[in-house]
């Protein structure tokens, strides 16, 4: 266990090794209860997201997700964040942990001239996820969605549905921080303990539907005893690593815009209206970006960790935000914000300062892993 | 989680096993459980002289760096070269296939090894762990 954002939180079951693969090859279990969930609803929702944040809510459609970001008004990213649109009125905002109280904060400065209620709501909710090839056979004998007979499998990627799961009122959402396929579970804290249960039995039985499910409706077959493993925090960052996702704190923070980070296409600049950041954001997309995130193989087993350096020829040209070993790889892996594009690199003898020792590095494309779809 | 009764312990969670003036040492079971997946070893190099409660070395998890502390003060006559293959012997058999390095003891006016007198016996070790959760 270790404390993160307030919470205590599970680093690791067993091997985070064996976590991490279990995912990339069957599936794994996530709690993930510390994320932030906002409300925002009312008929000027949209409207107040479209001004709060860089993406255009209003134009995600009811039953859909987006990936997008709240800015300061200098450009600096104050979070990433999940949008739901549960309704023609109703948002689901899903906010990091550590960033929760300022995304709620801005988000309710930001929403006052607005028709619109803006609510903490993050501990009615507990959240599960499910990721991996695995998932959706897993999930799909124990979730009922709405309307009825709307098939687990046939969701979208990036889309969510009411309904339950193992009888309990649940949002059910295709979505997830592992690279994988892979559906995230929302549902009340009480019920949180029975969820974890039946699905971890789901997804360990061997043959048959899942077990002790009550609310089985789907007909998603044959996913039961494909090797659930419950999941920590450790490997749910060597997973989203080797998927090139950022990690607020690493790769994305208040002196960075979406443009450092590679993200620029989460702001709508086409969109109706003002947002906040608009000015400082067109400045930055009009004269590019001041860092480039890039992505590193190590040629050794010792990791390039968070604020190491990367040297060009022996110079600085970099910070690692984020290294770990990739299970997947093989070879340790890291992002890391260069101060000229990679392509400019070419031919140059990259290094990373591990304690004192110039470990050689190579320029990667990101991502480090895409699953085959 | 397994503390071997014969072995001496160190607060750092080093163990030692000593077979006449010569010296086994490694991490334990209870350490590699706190780090994690062990991914690289840095041990001293051969002939290296080692003092007790010094850094020696380092060993990497996924999530973390240690330093690696010597119990012993000595010269370094073998290092478990297996580790730069498979480090994760240091998670599956911290006490046997795990091993780090052995050292060949300062000896005492007798002859015999000396070990520091502040090394721990197994309970001692036992209890360490569990007043730290």
């Amino acid at each position: 266990m270790t404390s993160f954002a307030g919470w205590q939180m599970p680093l690791r079951y067993g091997s985070e090794t064996a976590e991490h693969l279990a995912v990339r090859r069957a599936a794994g279990l996530f709690d993930l209860s510390h994320m932030g969930e906002i409300t925002v609803t009312g008929p000027d929702a949209g409207a107040a997201l479209d001004y709060a944040l860089t993406g255009q809510a209003s134009a995600v459609p009811p039953g859909r997700a987006r990936y997008t970001m709240i800015c300061a008004e200098d450009g600096g990213v104050l979070d990433d964040l999940v949008v739901y649109r549960q309704g023609k009125q109703e948002f689901l905002v899903i906010a990091n942990a550590s960033n929760t109280a300022t995304v709620f904060g801005a988000l309710t400065e930001r929403a006052a001239d607005y028709d619109v209620a803006v609510v903490d709501a993050t501990q009615d909710y507990a959240l599960i996820a499910v990721q991996g090839p695995a998932a959706a056979g897993i999930l799909a004998p124990l979730a009922q969605l709405e309307p009825a007979g709307l098939e687990l499998g046939a969701m979208k990627y990036y889309a969510g549905a009411f309904g339950t799961v193992a009888g309990r009122k649940a949002w059910v959402a295709r979505t997830g921080y592992t690279g994988e396929d892979g559906f995230e579970v929302y549902c009340r804290p009480q019920d949180a303990e029975h969820v974890w249960t039946v699905l971890a039995a789901g997804g360990t039985a061997s043959g048959g539907t899942g077990a002790g499910g009550t609310g089985a409706g789907g007909t998603g077959a044959g996913g039961t005893g494909a090797g659930l493993v419950p999941a920590g925090l450790a490997a749910r960052d060597t997973l989203r690593l080797e998927a090139g996702m950022p990690l607020y704190g690493n790769e994305l923070g208040p002196d960075v815009t979406p443009f450092e980070a590679g993200l620029g296409r989460v702001v709508k600049f086409d969109k109706p209206g003002e947002f906040v950041g608009r000015e400082a954001l067109a400045a930055r997309a009009s004269s590019g970006p001041s860092r480039h995130l890039a992505g590193l193989t190590i040629a050794s087993r010792r990791i390039a960790r968070h604020g190491y350096p990367v040297l060009a020829d022996g110079r600085t040209c970099g910070t690692v935000t984020s290294g770990a070993p990739s299970p997947t790889l093989g070879v340790p892996i890291a992002m890391a914000y260069l101060d000229r594009p990679a392509a400019s690199l070419a031919g140059a003898v990259l290094t990373v300062g591990i304690r004192g020792e110039a470990v050689p590095a190579h320029l990667t494309d990101l991502p480090f892993y895409s699953r085959r779809r | 989680m397994s503390v071997p009764a014969e072995l001496h312990y160190t607060p750092e969670h080093e163990w030692v096993s000593l077979e006449g003036t010569s010296a086994s040492v490694g991490i334990t079971d209870y350490a590699a459980q706190q780090l994690g997946d062990v991914v690289y070893v840095s041990l001293p190099a051969l002939g290296a002289t080692v003092t007790a409660g010094e850094p020696c070395g380092e060993v990497e998890s996924v999530k973390s760096v240690s330093d690696l502390y010597s119990p012993v003060d000595g010269e370094v006559i073998e290092v478990n070269a297996e580790l730069e293959d498979d480090p994760s012997l240091v998670n599956a058999e911290p006490y046997t296939a795990g091993w780090m390095f052995r050292v060949r003891v300062v000896q005492d006016g007798n002859g015999d090894a000396a070990l520091p007198t502040d090394l721990l016996s197994a309970a001692e070790y036992d209890e360490l762990t569990k007043s730290a959760g």
